[in-house]
């Protein structure tokens, strides 16, 4: 059987920080997709994937919310803004924060099983 | 299942409230429990089409009708208009300011991720005359 992997599961493993939708943790992770483009994201990335991004403006979580994403993960070090972090509690959405850049990560979360193949 | 219609305000230039239509059409689509692959196709529609008035439009309206048979988002709006809807329909075109593409959008596949993901799509648009886009859905 495989391994069901849960938003919570990865936040230690993938040395992450929570940032905002702590509720949201026990998502289900399907997969991951990493983008920057908002519209490549919402035609390309799969339910239940984790979200990989430099964008932290507000806009990211209805992308999330619509796509039903498991969660967001801001690389390279940056932070969410504070009405990004408010719309991600308000929808329960898991903004995660990670220092290393999307290439390393999604490697590693893909050495956890995780894979990117999309929708 | 009744015939249920809405009706929502876009505010052009407002990035803070953005999305929040597609986000209700998608929860009330949930909340009734359609296939969630024509929930997908819908709620990809309707955030393009809001996030294009959003970037080009003077304030609009978006117009949902659900129905047992079809779902059908009319969105309106008073912007400058599409000069030519061909060139706006391919891929990687389009006339988004600097500001929309740094938070990463303007990347030129609004309009292709509607007729990719849409049964039915009609642009009525011209220079100066405000866009309405028409986008169908067979349930």
């Amino acid at each position: 059987m495989e391994e069901i992997l849960k938003v919570l599961d990865i936040i230690k493993q993938a040395d992450l920080k929570i940032e905002a939708g702590q509720r949201g943790t026990d998502r289900e992770i399907k997969g991951g997709y990493c983008g920057d483009l908002l519209s490549d994201v919402m035609a390309n990335a799969g339910k239940g994937d984790l979200w990989l991004t430099i964008q932290s403006h507000q806009n990211v979580v209805a992308v999330a919310v619509l796509r039903e994403l498991a969660a967001i993960i801001l690389v390279n070090g940056r932070l969410p803004e504070e009405e990004t972090k408010n719309k991600a509690e308000a929808e329960g959405i898991p903004i995660l924060c990670s220092n290393l850049p999307a290439y390393e990560l999604a490697g590693r979360l893909h050495k956890m099983g995780i894979g990117g193949e999309g929708k | 299942m009744a015939h249920l219609t809405k009706t929502y305000p876009i505010k052009a230039r407002d990035y803070l409230k953005a999305g929040e239509v597609s986000m209700e059409i998608h929860g009330l689509m949930k909340k009734i429990g359609f296939d969630s692959d024509l929930i997908r196709r819908v709620s990809i529609c309707a955030y393009e089409a809001e996030m294009n008035v959003v970037m080009h439009g003077g304030d609009g309206v978006l117009n949902v009708e659900i129905g047992s048979e079809s779902i059908n988002l009319n969105v309106k709006d008073s912007g400058p208009g599409i000069e030519d809807i061909g060139l706006a329909m391919q891929e990687g075109f389009s006339t988004a300011t600097e500001e929309a593409r740094q938070m990463g959008f303007g990347a030129g596949m609004g309009l292709p991720n509607i007729k990719k993901n849409s049964d039915r799509l009609e642009i009525i648009s011209d220079k100066g005359m405000g866009t309405e886009v028409r986008v169908g859905f067979t349930v």
